[in-house]
């Protein structure tokens, strides 16, 4: 309509916006980060304070750690630092926090894709089938299964398999990452003795979005076989194959988006799971920080968990728009 | 602000000859916001530069295409949007200073097109009739809810406790009708009020519209796409095109001869009950009119079959058409001075 | 005008006799779909009978949910005044199901009540208001927005420290955003609507406006939503304890319980997977309700 969408590419300008827009979420995002040291009762320092600390060297430490500056100072100082990929060291190992949080995200990254691989396919098949038998026995028991799946409190069915699968059965193993992970790290390699530790967190983790996808998409098919448009493409003459292919692109969009964040949500989401079996991921890390109040290390593990999930709703979004000719317009 | 104007009125204020409302270079722009940063870049010129007034008693037609800016006059005129310039002089007083907008609020009301929409679901319609009066603090709202539900057709006993989802569209038509009544106002604008009903509640509605003004001195403001009705219910119609006033006038002035080639055109547009008497041309040509940085000059030249250049490069100003004072047009081909090649020629716009 | 208003002209203009027909309200068409829906109307009932039974636990003449036994440890199902079993510390695991109910039910559930409010009034107030405050609120919420509820729950919670109160303020700051993203939806829609304008130019101030014509229309929405909330707050809730950053021991608490019992899954699995058998209930209870109310109250997701 006016020149400026002539002269730019409406895709563009989103895509360039959606980028911008990320900016001040991160940095909202980092403030929230860096307030959770200040909201933590007590003096951050305690854990690694000697009891017997003088005033003087309690003072001492506290300059050490900035601690004494305003807090606007001090975060301007950790955001600088967070910046150039410095998040501090570890008040427990006095490791570097960036070390010790990518080697966890990795494995939680792991573990998220293995169970999104599970649950996406599953999820997506079973809400179709809902969806397009609606109102059948096979959508009634489906939709029995997936509001099951996402009313389960997943840590607890991870324990459950557990008992079946390993106490009882002892086919599958109930804890950590296979030969070689131990505390924060393993040494992952692609053969059965490491995927066996694979499989009860992935099936454990998948469970949930399962059922939440199969909703998704059980609503959105449903809602398309019932609109006007698809009564024309039967009237038009097209065979049964064309209209799904139909249906299913108008669905696309949509289920896409859904699966995008639930990806994100696995891997913020899987720190209950890890932690029931034992896998050496960023919730594990983030538990133990929590326990040994190492504030460096919580603080680095969950700004890093939430710029992850900030990327991934962005890639998401960019995607969504790639493929949803509605987007564009706006 | 057109000072001037309303002192030259002051002697009158109040009085019969005042206008009830003057409408005084009215201004309503919207920014369309679009690129990386939400920079302006082209803006809806919604109203522009409206002037009219609106006598005391009678009732005003509004009439133009969908776009032409009569809601917006309309939502200016009651105060739910702001000007961006210009003054509303309503009975003498100047509004904003001379008096103030919730003042001004319970002398005018408004009745919306959409009956659904404009009833809150919630409320019983009483509750809803008796909201107005109640935040004005006039005295025993609930009575006057019922009393207004009488005279607009809906006898309270049967109706003061349903919800809008039980009525039909011509009912709750009565119902807003009603709410706008019950504060008692001066000026009633009628947005489309009758447009979505059937033909014949249409008429029952029409009928009752007629004889409340006659009962509690009402002025309209009556807005419809539907030129038939306007001429039925107006004393005087405003043509709108583009945010502008192309051409107002007594009805049966206009509706016997238009000076401007929109109102012509519109006219023509109009379908007739006369066999014989069909149109025989597709009266307007062109795109429908977009208000986003409308043309230069008169607004109408682009699809307009008597533009010339003075019509791309002039603004015609509103001017007398014939015999009639009160019949004005603004159109280079009624002013003989503007240097159109068919000036103050006898041709039929 | 004024003398046009007399009790005389109130009379019916049609002559039709004096009936007040009965009109169902929005409030008791609603209560009539939700008691044919079974399902709904089961666990509804599930839910008051595990609340009554949590709030009158100590009237149930149950054995003490604190004493535990040394020698009746791990007990299994069935065992001669152990109905349940008994827990890692010999305790009477009927009890403490019940007894844990209370805890359990309280920090899933006031959570959502607390952000229910909170957010209503931020949303509803970002959604009339529009421009700045719409700005700052919705801004505000899109960065929380930006954790996953799970991480952003055990990140306060970590942070603070264990504790009920501690529990309940983290839970509440994690529900607050989507609810306030729905309000803010629902009441900028509303506000868009003929009634809003015909109300404004009644001359009514925002506050009444907002009070007689929004609400009413909006809260049946957000209440919806906000209860499709509980039962992820419930699961929420126990996962806190489960971690160790929720309800302290020996206090009885579903998640806590399961946490505890894991050691148990080698000797005494049924026991050790029963707390968690009443956090799905509960969990799959509120979601079905929740699911009757919004088919019930004709909300549209």
């Amino acid at each position: 309509m006016t020149t400026v969408e002539k002269t730019q590419s409406p895709m563009l300008i989103y895509l360039l916006r959606r980028l911008l827009y990320v900016v001040p979420v991160a940095i909202g995002v980092s403030i929230i980060c860096f307030l959770l040291v200040h909201i933590a009762p007590g003096d951050p320092l305690t854990s690694i304070m000697a009891v017997d600390a003088t005033q003087e060297e309690q003072a001492a430490m506290r300059a050490a750690y900035g601690l004494d500056k305003p807090l606007p100072v001090q975060y301007g100082i950790w955001i600088g630092k967070a910046a150039t990929g410095d998040l501090g060291q570890s008040i427990a190992t006095g490791r570097p926090v960036v070390g010790e949080v990518f080697n966890a995200v990795r494995n939680s990254l792991l573990l998220a894709v293995a169970a999104s691989l599970i649950a996406f396919p599953t999820g997506l098949f079973l809400g179709f089938v809902a969806g397009y038998f609606r109102d059948t026995v096979v959508d009634k028991a489906i939709t029995a299964v997936a509001i099951t799946g996402v009313s389960l409190p997943n840590y607890w069915l991870g324990i459950v398999l557990v008992i079946v699968f390993s106490v009882t059965l002892g086919w599958l193993p109930a804890m950590g990452a296979g030969p070689g992970s131990s505390g924060g790290s393993a040494d992952w390699a692609w053969n059965w003795a490491h995927i066996r530790h694979l499989v009860l967190p992935a099936v454990t983790l998948s469970v949930v979005p399962i059922g939440i996808v199969a909703r998704t998409v059980r609503a959105l098919v449903g809602d398309i076989f019932s609109m006007d448009f698809v009564q024309a493409l039967y009237a038009k003459g097209l065979n049964h194959g064309a209209v799904l292919r139909h249906v299913v692109r108008n669905a696309a969009p949509t289920a896409m988006s859904v699966m995008g964040i639930q990806l994100g949500y696995l891997l913020g989401g899987s720190i209950l799971i890890e932690t029931v079996f034992n896998w050496p991921g960023s919730g594990f890390l983030l538990s133990n920080a929590i326990f040994q109040r190492d504030l460096p290390l919580l603080q680095g593990t969950i700004l890093v968990l939430a710029l992850f999930f900030i990327f991934a709703n962005l890639v998401v979004d960019v995607a969504q728009a790639a493929i949803d000719p509605r987007i564009k317009r706006n | 602000m057109s000072k001037t104007d309303a002192l030259s009125h002051e002697a009158d204020r109040g009085g019969p000859r005042q206008p009830l409302i003057l409408a005084r270079n009215l201004k309503k722009h919207f920014p369309v916001r679009s690129g990386l940063f939400n920079r302006q870049t082209a803006t809806v010129h919604a109203v522009d530069d409206l002037s009219f007034e609106v006598r005391k008693g009678e009732t005003l037609g509004i009439v133009g295409e969908s776009g032409c800016g009569k809601s917006t006059t309309a939502r200016l005129l009651i105060g739910l949007m702001e000007l961006d310039d210009g003054s509303i002089i309503f009975d003498g007083d100047i509004l904003g200073s001379d008096i103030s907008l919730k003042d001004m609020r319970r002398s005018v009301q408004m009745v919306f097109q959409d009956s659904y929409a404009s009833l809150n679901p919630r409320l019983t319609i009483s509750d809803t009739i008796a909201f107005g009066p109640k935040v004005q603090g006039l005295s025993d709202p609930k009575d006057r809810a019922r009393h207004l539900m009488a005279r607009v057709g809906l006898d309270p006993n049967r109706f003061a406790h349903r919800y809008p989802h039980e009525l039909s569209g011509g009912q709750r038509q009565r119902v807003n009708i009603a709410r706008a009544l019950a504060m008692s106002p001066r000026l009633v604008i009628l947005d489309e009020a009758v447009s979505a009903l059937d033909k014949s509640v249409e008429a029952q509605v029409l009928n009752l519209l007629t004889d409340l003004r006659v009962e509690f001195g009402l002025t309209y403001i009556f807005i419809s796409h539907d030129l038939n009705v306007v001429r039925y219910i107006s004393d005087r119609v405003l043509v709108m095109y583009l945010g502008e006033v192309v051409e107002i006038g007594p009805v049966d002035a206009i509706y016997a001869k238009q000076a401007h080639p929109y109102t012509a055109s519109l006219f023509a547009a109009m379908p007739s009950m006369d066999p014989d008497n069909r149109t025989q041309e597709p009266p307007l040509a062109g795109d429908p009119p977009n208000p986003i940085d409308p043309p230069p000059g008169c607004r109408f030249h682009t699809r307009c079959r008597f533009a010339e250049h003075v019509c791309r490069d002039k603004r015609p100003a509103l001017a007398a058409f014939g015999d009639d004072p009160d019949h004005l047009a603004a159109c280079h081909l009624r002013d003989p001075s503007s240097g159109h090649s068919l000036a103050g020629k006898e041709i039929a716009a | 005008m004024a003398s046009a208003i007399s009790p005389l002209a109130a009379s019916s203009p049609s002559g039709t006799t004096v009936t007040a027909p009965k009109t169902r309200s929005y409030w008791s068409n609603v209560l009539r779909r939700f008691l044919k829906d079974r399902i709904a109307v089961a666990c509804a009932v599930i839910l008051l009978l595990l609340i009554l039974a949590a709030i009158f636990a100590p009237w149930l003449d149950l054995a003490d949910p604190y004493r535990g036994s040394m020698i009746k440890r791990l007990r299994p199902i069935g065992t001669e005044g152990l109905p349940l079993g008994s827990d890692e510390q010999g305790r009477d695991m009927l009890a403490r199901l019940i007894y844990g109910g209370r805890l359990t039910l309280l920090i899933g559930l006031l959570p959502v009540v607390f952000a229910f409010f909170i957010a209503t009034v931020l949303g509803v107030a970002a959604g009339y208001a529009g421009g700045w405050v719409n700005t700052v609120i919705m801004r505000t919420v899109d960065v929380f927005f930006a954790f996953p509820s799970v991480l952003l729950a055990i990140a306060i919670s970590g942070a603070l420290g264990a504790g009920i109160v501690n529990s309940l303020v983290s839970l509440t700051i994690v529900f607050i955003p989507p609810i306030t993203r729905v309000a803010e939806s629902v009441t900028s829609s509303v506000r868009s609507l003929d009634y809003i304008d015909a109300a404004r130019a009644s001359g009514g101030n925002a506050l009444t406006i907002v009070r007689v014509h929004v609400l009413g229309n909006v809260l049946g929405p957000i209440f919806v939503y906000a209860t499709s909330l509980t039962s992820v707050c419930m699961i929420l809730a126990a996962g806190l304890s489960f971690l160790g950053i929720g309800v302290k021991p020996p206090e009885p608490e579903w998640g806590l319980m399961l946490n505890t019992l894991r050691t148990a899954i080698y000797v005494n699995p049924i026991v050790a997977a029963l707390p968690g058998v009443m956090i799905f209930i509960t969990s799959l209870c509120l979601n079905l309700l929740s699911d009757g109310l919004r088919s019930a109250m004709n909300v549209k997701d």
